[in-house]
């Protein structure tokens, strides 16, 4: 068993909405392994940015709280260490990059100053060390000239190069984890190809762990090796990513990907999802998936399913297994 | 061999960039002499990375932009030199769909008055009468008529974007310029528009001109495709031809950059290399020399010519690849 | 999943998607609004204000103008609530009574200016070019005198009256009402909605006033109230300097400006105009405060 590296347990995330506590995101358990890359799917609004913020605590003080669960980094709870500790696990050890490179930059700082902050920030290093160091990250992402790169400002780089320059900070501090929420989503598919395949070699080299939050279905599968799907706050499946697109279980997993248009499928008519996202505030009862499921059963409207392990094959777990089960096994729940 | 309903005959654009007293005058070669034709009752798509030109040419379809150079020839009349109030009659037959369904819909209007819009702009009808033509609409693109007493805001994207389209229906047009009508939305819903929009071509005899960055959607949905790099068009295909017989290189390395959700599939990628050069200052040669995997002398010298392959394939190089491992002719 | 192969069944989408209840617009904006209190306070103010202005000569428990020299310069007393000038004039009738001067001669002095800020705006926004250069150098001329200075120039010129102060006032209201339209103009024409309607073939009046002005509506509501407050003040000033009202006709500015003579004996004379003056500025910018959050969509 490989070593975990992140164990988020029942994570429960509340927003304040006219002065009443929605959840964005319930019971959420995942973990992530060294040299992994577990790979975060939904479509938006389903809670998976905002569990990422959770885990990195830079959730709005004030209008939102983590009410329930444990994060574990490294055997350590870090929802219950004090902000100073946060701060140097954050982008220390944990990175994030985000979906807009462009505006994640600062417009009126020169690269160079931007990424040896972040290494001076955690390290004991002097400035020509860091600027040294910053050399080396970016020449590392594939930047074929670092030093013309360092020494200008984010507007002079195109949107591929940015993704690259928040890369090399996200990695300058060399981190177990990485957090990409979205990192190709802006770029276009020669670009996204590209950065795709510089975070495959970081993995393969640095043994990072990375959690990759998309909606693209292709990324996931030619990325990630385990998957999870979020659902309305939820996750509703959890499996290896093979045995996710051969043969996914919950209704929505199956949904999901049949109605993303393959290359090369021959297809002229899409399979669709009908229906659109519940609201947050007026969750129906019951599985969240129900009223556009085209197997609810009464039960699935007056019960949630839980989180259980798929029948057989225990390292995959689904929140709905009911239309896999005979007729006469449904009548006995 | 019928008539093409839109032809664009070597059309070029420019964009003045660096604007001000002391800027340096420098020009965006936003479209670079391209010529297509769109036969009616067909689906033309044109795909591309941002910043190809790709919209600018839908633009200059709708006559929203006025072409350098070049002519555009809509259902027989050229409209390319037209004033806006010589087009306005024309402008009932090309409707357009945008990317945004947030952004397209003025908040403050009526769903029903935002659709009846075009009616009351093109046509003599009655209020009442364009109140019924409306609820028709509404029916038509899954919504109900109940829905047009409400504003936008009140509908989610997908809605939306239904409701741009029954906009665009209202007044029978020819052609139908979709500008990425589907890829601000979420997979599921998407799926539920494209369906949509075919179904509606088959009801309503419409020629779509779609314009899109993601190959898989243009696959699903097109009948001949048109690939554009730097404002030019570098190959021109019916879509069985240009799937399975890829003969630019810059198609062929698009093709392979998409990931295909299918982890069984692994495939091998030609990654490009470097970003798209800047269209201030266009390469010589061939656009594409700069990051072309199979570059030669003659493509960084000459530009090359428009030529035909296969029926209905043409491609813009010089080298087109025409055997299945990729090498050169 | 053959089943899910659905060809396009249209009349499903309906029963699938459900849509949120329909709110009414103005139900919303009552109660937006109500929540802020500083704004209701101000609103009730000014309610009041209006009141006093119509009904204040039939309130006044004096004639406005009626002089009374057996008691001048009385302080407030029971009988004269906010006590009498240098000619024994009841303070509060006075005060009640000059309120509909006061509103009237700044509540007419922006309309007009913002109307003319607006045409302006709206032209140099959506037109550009030569015209949009034209309106703003102008603008820009206004813009360099001080307000106050600008007003006191044109009264000069056209000579002290209550009709020139309105002029004066809505000239320097105009610049920066046409500045604002402007941006507001050239950020709305730049919204995908107006490319919109151009393509599916409106003419320019129509984009104009059907598509760009409604947008653009919310920043003048708020701007239309703070400038009121400006134009009060502005317009008292020009009383306080004597180029406004006759000096016998009931004005808050011509009040301060007369009772200033008497600061060091009857300070009321002053005090009570001035916090009038006061509250009413600070009503119409805390009103134009809460409206511009009430209309913001961001905001609950």
């Amino acid at each position: 068993m490989a070593e975990k590296l992140l164990d988020v347990k029942n994570l429960r995330t509340e927003f304040k909405r006219d002065k009443s506590w929605v959840t964005a995101v319930n019971d959420v358990s995942f973990h992530i392994n060294k040299g992994e890359i577990l790979g975060l799917v939904g479509e938006s609004g389903c809670g998976k940015s905002v569990t990422s913020l959770s885990v990195m605590r830079l959730l709005p003080i004030g209008t939102s709280r983590v009410s329930e669960g444990e994060v574990f980094f490294n055997g350590e709870d870090i929802l219950k260490v004090d902000k100073k500790k946060m701060r140097k696990i954050r982008g220390h050890k944990i990175s994030m990059i985000f979906q807009e490179p462009m505006s994640s930059l600062n417009p009126c700082m020169r690269i160079s100053k931007q990424i040896t902050e972040a290494i001076l920030l955690h390290n004991d290093l002097s400035k020509d060390e860091a600027y040294k160091r910053a050399f080396n990250v970016l020449k590392s992402v594939g930047i074929p000239d670092p030093d013309m790169t360092l020494n200008s400002y984010p507007h002079q780089l195109s949107g591929g190069m940015c993704q690259r320059v928040m890369i090399a900070m996200a990695m300058s501090c060399e981190p177990d984890l990485l957090i990409a929420d979205e990192p190709t989503t802006a770029l276009d598919v020669t670009i996204q190809a590209q950065i795709l395949a510089l975070m495959e070699k970081i993995k393969e080299e640095r043994n990072t762990g990375i959690l990759l939050i998309t909606h693209d279905l292709g990324v996931v599968a030619e990325m990630c090796s385990r998957v999870i799907v979020m659902y309305a706050g939820r996750i509703v499946e959890e499996a290896p990513v093979r045995e996710l697109f051969e043969a996914p279980m919950h209704p929505y997993t199956q949904g999901l990907i049949e109605s993303v248009p393959k290359l090369g499928s021959d297809m002229t008519s899409l399979p669709s999802i009908p229906g659109s996202v519940p609201d947050l505030s007026v969750m129906p009862k019951g599985c969240k998936f129900a009223p556009r499921c085209k197997y609810a059963m009464d039960i699935c409207r007056e019960k949630e399913p839980e989180l259980v392990a798929v029948p057989g094959q225990e390292h995959r777990c689904s929140r709905c297994v009911l239309h896999k089960l005979e007729e006469k096994e449904v009548s006995k729940l | 061999m019928s008539t093409p309903i839109v032809s664009v005959k070597n059309v070029t654009k420019t964009f003045d960039a660096g604007k001000g007293m002391f800027a340096k005058k420098t020009k965006v070669h936003a479209v670079n002499d391209i010529s297509f034709n769109i036969m009616p009752g067909e689906t033309f798509s044109l795909v591309g990375e941002s910043g190809c030109g790709k919209s600018t040419t839908g633009r200059l379809i709708d006559h929203l932009l006025i072409p350098d150079t070049g002519e555009i020839w809509f259902d027989g009349k050229k409209i390319s030199k037209l004033s806006q109030n010589e087009m306005r009659p024309l402008r009932s037959d090309v409707q357009m769909i945008f990317q945004d369904p947030y952004g397209s819909l003025n908040p403050r209007i009526k769903v029903q008055d935002l659709i009846g819009e075009p009616l009351l702009i093109h046509t003599n009808l009655s209020a009442g009468e364009r109140l019924k033509k409306v609820y028709e609409l509404l029916e038509v693109v899954g919504l109900s008529a109940a829905h047009g007493e409400r504003y936008p805001h009140e509908f989610s994207g997908g809605q939306r974007q239904r409701i741009g389209i029954a906009r665009a229906l209202t007044v029978h047009p020819k052609l139908i310029i979709a500008d990425e009508p589907v890829s601000a939305l979420d997979v599921s819903i998407q799926a539920q528009v494209l369906n949509l929009l075919q179904q509606l071509q088959k009801d309503f005899n419409l020629t779509y001109l779609f314009i899109s960055h993601d190959l898989s959607v243009v696959e699903m949905i097109s009948d001949k495709i048109a690939v554009m790099y730097l404002g030019t068009i570098v190959e021109t295909a019916p879509k069985k031809d240009l799937y399975a017989h890829p003969m630019h290189p810059y198609t062929r390395s698009l093709l392979s950059a998409v990931p295909i959700p299918d982890p069984a599939k692994k495939k091998e990628r030609t990654l490009l290399k470097g970003d798209l050069p800047s269209t201030t200052n266009l390469p010589a040669g061939c656009l594409f020399h700069t990051r072309c995997p199979y570059c030669q002398e003659k493509c960084i010298k000459e530009r090359p010519e428009t030529q035909e392959i296969g029926e209905g394939h043409f491609v813009k190089c010089h080298y087109p690849i025409c055997n299945e491992e990729g090498k050169n002719v | 999943m053959a089943e899910m192969k659905s060809t396009v069944n249209i009349q499903n989408f309906e029963n699938v998607e459900a849509l949120p209840k329909p709110k009414s617009k103005v139900k919303e904006f009552v109660k937006k609004f109500t929540k802020r209190k500083t704004a209701v306070i101000s609103f009730i103010f000014i309610v009041l204000l209006l009141l006093a202005a119509i009904l204040g000569p039939y309130i006044a428990p004096y004639d406005a103008s009626q002089a009374d020299y057996s008691n001048l310069l009385q302080g407030p007393s029971a009988a004269h609530i906010w006590g009498t000038d240098e000619f024994g004039r009841d303070v509060f009738s006075r005060l009640l009574a000059g309120t509909r001067l006061s509103l009237a001669s700044a509540l007419s002095a922006t309309i007009v200016g913002t109307a003319l800020g607006i045409l302006f705006g709206l032209i140099a926004g959506f037109y550009g070019g030569w015209i949009d250069s034209l309106i703003m150098r102008c603008c820009d001329i206004l813009f360099s005198f001080p307000d106050i200075l600008l007003a006191i120039a044109i009264v000069a010129i056209l000579g002290p009256g209550m009709i020139n102060v309105i002029i004066a006032v809505a000239v320097f209201t105009v610049p920066s009402f046409a500045r604002i339209m402007r941006s507001a103009t050239i950020s709305v024409k730049e919204s995908l909605y107006v490319e919109v309607a151009r393509s599916i073939g409106c003419k320019n009046w129509r984009i104009l006033w059907v598509h760009i002005f409604p947008g653009t509506i919310q920043s003048m509501i708020v701007n239309f109230t703070m400038r009121v407050g400006t134009a009060i003040l502005a317009a008292s000033s020009l009383s306080f300097l004597g180029f406004g009202a006759n000096v016998t006709e009931p004005d808050w500015g011509a009040m301060l400006s007369q009772g200033r003579n008497y600061l060091n004996t009857a300070p009321h004379i002053v005090l009570f105009p001035g916090i009038l003056i006061f509250l009413t500025v600070l009503a119409f910018n805390l009103l134009g405060d809460g409206l511009r959050d009430t209309l913001d969509p961001k905001m609950s």
